[in-house]
């Protein structure tokens, strides 16, 4: 999963500092894996550097001083284009798709548009299989049939998701 | 057993094809869809079933319509076949207003450009496979000597001549969804309504069904609206249309 994406898509809430966003990371998406702190700051100097934040701030105090960072007009778009692209069907993908549904409740874009472009994304991967499978031996068969239950379990995975957008929209905003 | 391409006079029906002689679905997509909901709007007393959901689907293209339980799709199935008529929006058939034929034309219409499938076989217990298969065309008025050779001729087409004699109590589910599915195809329909075809069978017996039923209706060029909530069902579709809560979506992938 794109952490970068992830922080872009946690600065649209306003601007923040790096020790903030890993928090807001790991409490929302980081499950049993926290951020380095390392990672955290290579990926907002990676970020900077890129135009995609910029430094709304240094606080100077005891210690080190402390960035705040702000999310750019060029970011929210990175954002946008991150959250229209669906995901290449594979497997275990469902970290990413649950990050883009979460940052689109989040930043209020319709997080049903998030779901219904997997879905199309999955259905023509899908159709491939099956056209290759009907035209295939036994061989073929097997394999595509083992791609489709795959792929056909993130698909129930994603309906189950849409039926529940409300309870989620009400639980991320807490 | 060739099905490749029909001749217009081997219609049973009194619709005008529009075909094309090759078997092709180009000709006849790049003149429009066959079938078209606008706008469909179907209440059920104070329960909306449709609240605004489109549909259309060209000669020769199978289009799913998706969606969770209770989302309408079958209803809009109900709509575009002339079953149940929406409260608001319309349907048209080769460019005729479904709505403003007499109940006696829709019922023609169906019978002679519209197939059906649906989930359990709905096949008539007292007659036997071929007897089925060959009961619409009987209803339009083709001998009974020539509807039971072609019913033999569906029933192999599907895999299924075997059970021919025997009542639908004495085959399988699969061997029974097949036999319907040769009944439905039977009467050569310009658009085919399967309505969760598979939603009774195993996986094995549900992907044959949908070869067989997709194979058939491509070499047909028949349309096909295929109402289903199974992902690996709608994967044997042109494209998908998404039914949610009475409003349909369709979705292009950003490229």
């Amino acid at each position: 999963m794109s952490i970068a994406k992830t922080f872009l898509g946690l600065l649209e809430g306003g601007p923040s500092h790096g020790y903030d966003l890993k928090r807001a990371y790991d409490e929302k998406f980081g499950q049993d894996r926290p951020l380095a702190y390392g990672q955290v700051y290579a990926t907002l100097s990676r970020l900077l550097k890129h135009g995609l934040v910029e430094l709304d701030g240094v606080e100077q105090g005891g210690g080190p001083d402390r960035k705040r960072y702000a999310i750019t007009d060029a970011g929210v778009a990175d954002v946008d284009l991150w959250l229209a692209q669906p995901e290449r069907p594979e497997q275990y993908l469902q970290t990413t798709l649950y990050a883009k549904v979460v940052l689109a409740l989040l930043t209020d874009r319709p997080a049903t548009d998030v779901l219904d472009t997997q879905r199309a994304e999955h259905l023509r991967t899908m159709r491939e299989l099956t056209r290759r499978k009907t035209g295939g031996d036994l061989a073929d068969q097997l394999v595509c049939d083992h791609a489709l239950f795959h792929l056909e379990a993130d698909l129930r995975w994603l309906e189950l998701t849409a039926a529940r957008l409300d309870q989620l929209r009400t639980e991320v905003a807490s | 057993m060739s099905l490749l391409p029909r001749r217009p006079s081997s219609r049973t029906g009194g619709t005008d094809d529009v075909r094309p002689t090759d078997g092709s679905p180009g000709q006849d997509e790049a003149a429009g869809p066959l079938l078209r909901g606008v706008d469909l709007h179907k209440a059920f007393g104070s329960t909306a079933a449709l609240e605004g959901a489109s549909f259309s689907v060209s000669p020769g293209e199978i289009v799913a319509v998706m969606g969770p339980s209770g989302s309408g799709k079958s209803t809009l199935l109900h709509c575009l076949a002339g079953i149940v008529p929406p409260d608001r929006g319309s349907v048209t058939f080769d460019g005729r207003d479904v709505a403003a034929l007499s109940d006696a034309e829709r019922g023609a219409l169906r019978r002679s450009a519209f197939g059906f499938v649906f989930q359990f076989g709905q096949l008539v217990p007292e007659l036997s496979c071929r007897e089925n298969v060959a009961l619409p065309l009987r209803l339009n008025g083709v001998r009974r000597k020539d509807a039971e050779r072609r019913a033999d001729e569906w029933l192999e087409r599907l895999e299924v001549a075997g059970v021919a004699r025997q009542t639908p109590g004495r085959v399988s589910g699969g061997q029974g969804q097949r036999v319907a599915v040769a009944r439905a195809l039977a009467t050569e329909p310009r658009v085919l309504f399967a309505d969760e075809p598979t939603g009774a069978l195993d996986s094995l017996n549900g992907e044959r069904v949908m070869e067989l039923l997709s194979g058939a209706a491509r070499e047909t060029g028949a349309a096909v609206v295929l109402v289903t909530h199974e992902a690996r069902v709608a994967a044997y579709s042109d494209r998908e249309v998404v039914v949610r809560d009475g409003r349909t979506r369709t979705t292009e992938v950003v490229a």
